[in-house]
């Protein structure tokens, strides 16, 4: 279907856009920010804050950016004197009632209204000798403050819960300059996106408590990834102050999340700084305890368990394990009957009614269906079960249970676990290989639409842990130096894609920052 | 007619002439005095004749726009399926206007005929009437109006035995000022907050429940029968001399006159008849000072200017001011203008909806600087302070409250400067102190 594109003119950049495109998505494309606090991509516009107030020739009045539609030949400016004015007297007008408190919020450094006043507002207020407007904190939700005094009244919040989470919960009560967000009676700010009107407030007035007063943003290193809460995939930045990981944020994609995130997801991070880590390859001393022991002598180890098995091989995996580790983990018993499973924990499906195919899913693992695709199954138990009559068990990071890590009783001396935490069954194992957690390695998740998606290393990995697909590869590639082992996971994810019915041909740079449905999927956008 | 004063000779007397007579409340008392011919008359018309005929008559919107009402009509899409609705803006909530409650209180079925006439030209089954909160009075004589209408037949499924459908629905508004805007008026009557809509879509194209909508006055409506009694080259005759602004209107005198009340005028008499002649003049032998002649929302006029001005749409737009809703506020020479400005300014700040920036900050903003000048703490600085602020809250905003409470301030200061003087060099004592910062 070919469009209908017409041509505008934006600060003297010419650009095409389809017919029906808003002259702030327009300016994108010309690249020039048309400042705004109301309008979001994502939401309905109402064009209330006024910020976004251009001159279009031809028309006598400022023209709203964000719901004023293009039109064939407009001449659009942005940077004029007329609409600079404007933008200054609106900021003008937002700062007389909001505090001077940036040093101690923590919106401070990224705030669009700290931005804006920075980039075209006055240097000094004309709004002397009245005192501003004062509300005291509210507690909206679990993880919800409101602090009205630095409210703009954007309403994105509102809309928010309105038209996207489609839960009416918040409104704007009052009216005039006495106007603040309300919370309906009775009721919580507890939908389980209700986080997101967080990342949507363009000021600190809507506060997540779990990061309140935690860090300052521009101390925040940001890395690009995918939330490993369910199957949905939605993509993250994880946000680190020192190597601590202090908070998830929604990194838009509009196949996949468009600009929002579950809070089930936003919480689950705390995993990524624990402490209790396997630090160094552990290797059993006959038949004495496990000692320490250097990557060459403990990858032998494993060499020798694997080469001496004959017998059934289970490989018991994490859904957090990246394709990479799961699919050369895989290969390592590839000459034998293989029973590999992923632990798949099951929650309630909570759906962002507002966006099509987004939801909080029942299978709270990243790379089900990237499992699924290289042999594993969500057959937990079976798999379980096959452990004790195994002839070697490869344990991919699992988390297991007491009982369920009794069933590697029989197997003993010939478990090797590829292992992030350190765990009491560990001392049934042969071997114990360090290996790092997603947030500390580059590797490709596969969500349930068959999206294939890359998420980058954020952290540095502990004491002398690789990822998996490293340890394997290093086995696959057998003693000494040798070439065929993959040196990054790109090379990893290659060796594993090849010849592969469904990923064949992908590579880490194909995926791009978007990612790419893999043959027989159908994402959203696909 | 000035109710409760008998009719002045210089008035013409349409819309009013019932005024005050109990009887002319009733369905019998309406059809006694020739009501529901013209609605049995359009009924029986095609709908394009009919909207050319009140285009002839040179009717214009009633409610303060001034906009040609057969236009508006026309805008209608035409046989495109959907419902459409005719919505009567009887929120009546400029200040100094209260001549839509009159139309209500004595002639609830004239409105009741326009209505449904306009409803008919503009293919709608169903009409609401927004009544403004306060108005207890009308909404029970409107109330009972329709029950009596229904009862006989002249509305609902077959209406005046036409076979057609024509329903109205009185819906009661909560006292929100903004409401009386006409996109604030429809979010307000499907049930949500009051605010303003963005234009476009216009209520044409979308108006109640996202359906063609087209939106009237009251005094517009009521004028429709006696368009189709009477005949448009009649209503088009009643001009003097301005052909753009034809017919009677409602003009609403309140403040200093020997006779506040409603008068009602052929379009260019001036000014002065109507608050000299017709209002008896200002009383206790003081001397005019301003005039705001439209509704709180227009500039403000000097005597002067007042008593040159001819009152029509363009007549007062040439004087410096509009004809509005025609809500006259007269103010003699002890009027404090300072302190009027301050109570007007006061009123939009109370009843900004909050949506847009300028007008939620500024009429707030403003308000405070006109209360520090009447206290006395005012400073030289602050004119050029309002002055730009007012040019701030102008054109940039998506309904013109902002504009409305900006209006006053800046003719405020243009003429009457040396009023907002007396108080910051202190020459004038404080209206009144002002609470601790």
């Amino acid at each position: 279907m070919s469009q209908e594109m017409v041509t505008v003119t934006i600060d003297g950049i010419a650009v095409s856009v389809p017919k029906g495109t808003t002259i702030i998505e327009a300016a994108k494309q010309a690249g020039v920010l048309v400042p705004h606090y109301c309008y979001h991509p994502s939401l309905p516009s109402p064009a209330v804050c006024r910020m976004c107030l251009v001159e279009v020739e031809k028309a006598p009045k400022l023209m709203p950016a964000c719901v004023t539609t293009v039109a064939d030949g407009q001449v659009v400016h942005v940077q004029s004197e007329r609409a600079l004015e404007q933008r200054k007297g609106v900021l003008e007008f937002l700062l007389i009632n909001h505090p001077l408190d940036c040093p101690i919020c923590d919106q401070s450094g990224e705030c669009e209204l700290q931005d804006y006043t920075f980039q075209e507002g006055r240097s000094a207020t004309r709004y002397t000798d009245f005192a501003k407007r004062f509300n005291p904190v509210e507690d909206f939700g679990p993880d919800i403050l409101y602090v009205p005094n630095r409210c703009i009244l954007c309403t994105r919040c509102v809309r928010f819960m309105d038209d996207v989470a489609q839960e009416a919960t918040l409104n704007v009560s009052e009216r005039g300059d006495r106007a603040f967000i309300g919370i309906a009676e009775e009721q919580r700010l507890d939908h389980p996106w209700s986080g997101n009107v967080v990342d949507l407030c363009p000021v600190g007035s809507l506060l997540s408590k779990d990061f309140l007063h935690k860090a300052r943003v521009w101390d925040l290193d940001k890395t690009g990834s995918i939330c490993t809460g369910c199957s949905q995939g939605c993509n993250i930045t994880i946000e680190m102050r020192d190597e601590v990981v202090v908070r998830l944020k929604p990194r838009p994609n509009m196949d996949v999340n468009r600009h929002f995130m579950c809070d089930h997801g936003r919480m689950n991070y705390r995993w990524m700084n624990r402490g209790d880590r396997v630090e160094a390859p552990l290797v059993r001393n006959g038949s004495g305890p496990s000692g320490a022991a250097d990557w060459d002598r403990a990858l032998d180890a494993a060499a020798a368990l694997i080469r001496a098995a004959s017998g059934r091989a289970v490989i018991l995996a994490s859904g957090r394990a990246s394709v990479e580790s799961l699919g050369l983990v895989r290969k390592l018993v590839d000459s034998l009957p293989v029973t590999a499973a992923i632990k798949v924990p099951l929650g309630d499906e909570a759906p962002l009614a507002g966006v099509p195919n987004l939801a909080l899913r029942r299978e709270r693992v990243p790379n089900l269906d990237g499992g699924r695709l290289l042999g594993y199954t969500d057959d937990w138990d079976a798999a379980v079960e096959a452990a004790r009559s195994a002839d070697i068990v490869l344990v991919l990071d699992a988390e297991l249970s007491e009982a369920e890590a009794a069933s590697l009783d029989a197997a003993t001396g010939k478990v090797i676990a590829l292992s992030t935490l350190v765990a009491d069954w560990q001392g049934r194992a042969a071997v114990v290989l360090p290996v790092t957690t997603m947030a500390e390695e580059t590797g490709v998740y596969i969500n349930r639409d068959l999206r294939a998606q890359r998420f980058q290393q954020a952290k540095a990995p502990p004491a002398m842990a690789r990822p998996a697909w490293w340890a394997a590869g290093e086995i696959l590639a057998g003693q000494g130096p040798d070439a065929d082992a993959p040196s990054s996971a790109a090379e990893a994810f290659d060796m594993v894609t090849r010849g592969h019915p469904s990923l064949d041909g992908l590579t880490h740079d194909a995926l791009g920052w978007a990612g790419r449905v893999v043959a027989g999927g159908a994402g959203v956008g696909a | 007619m000035g109710f409760p004063h008998p009719s002045h000779p210089k008035e013409t007397v349409v819309l009013s002439q019932y005024f005050g007579d109990a009887e002319a409340r009733s369905y019998d008392g309406w059809v006694k005095r020739g009501g529901y011919l013209a609605l049995r008359k359009a009924l029986g018309m095609d709908r394009g004749a009919l909207i050319e005929e009140v285009k002839a008559s040179g009717l214009r919107g009633r409610g303060g726009a001034g906009f040609p009402t057969g236009l508006k009509w026309s805008f209608m899409p035409k046989g495109d399926g959907k419902p459409h609705f005719l919505v009567c803006n009887a929120d009546e909530s400029e200040p100094g206007t209260f001549k839509d409650r009159e139309i209500m209180r004595w002639t609830p079925h004239a409105l009741i005929e326009g209505c449904a006439i306009g409803a008919y030209a503009i293919e709608a089954e169903r009409c609401y009437i927004y009544i403004r909160g306060e108005f207890t009075e009308p909404w029970a004589v409107m109330t009972r109006a329709v029950e009596e209408a229904y009862a006989n037949g002249v509305l609902g499924e077959n209406a005046c035995g036409s076979g057609k459908r024509v329903d109205i629905t009185l819906h009661r508004g909560a006292g929100a000022y903004i409401c009386g805007e006409e996109t604030a008026m429809l979010n307000s009557l499907e049930g949500r907050r009051g605010n303003p809509r963005i234009k476009p879509p216009f209520p044409a194209q979308a108006g109640a429940f996202g359906l063609p909508t087209t939106v009237n006055n009251v005094e517009t409506l009521a004028a429709v029968p006696h368009i189709l009694n009477r005949g448009a080259a009649w209503y088009k005759g009643l001009c003097l001399g301005n052909p753009k602004s034809t017919g009677t209107k409602l003009i609403s005198v309140c403040g200093h006159v020997a006779r506040p009340g409603n008068y009602e005028i052929t379009l260019g008499t001036p000014m002065k008849d109507l608050i000299y002649d017709m209002c008896g003049g200002i009383p206790n032998g003081r001397k005019l000072k301003a005039v705001i002649p439209g509704g709180s929302s227009v500039p403000i006029l000097t005597a002067e200017e007042a008593e040159h001005c001819v009152t029509d749409y363009e007549g007062v737009v040439e004087a410096g001011s509009m004809l509005g809703s025609g809500g006259m506020i007269v103010m003699d020479d002890t009027t404090d203008m300072v302190y009027q400005i301050w109570r007007l300014a006061r009123f939009y700040a109370h009843e900004s909806c909050a949506q847009c920036t300028q007008c939620r900050e500024g009429t707030g903003w403003t308000t405070r600087i006109l209360a520090r000048i009447l206290a006395g703490e005012g400073k030289p600085t602050d004119y050029d302070l309002l002055l730009d602020l007012s040019k701030n809250m102008t054109g940039t905003t998506i309904c013109v409250l902002s504009d409305s409470c900006a209006v006053p301030i800046v003719s405020g200061i243009q003429k009457f400067k040396n009023e907002f003087e007396a108080y910051i060099s202190h020459q004038r004592k404080p209206a009144f102190a002002l609470g601790p910062a």
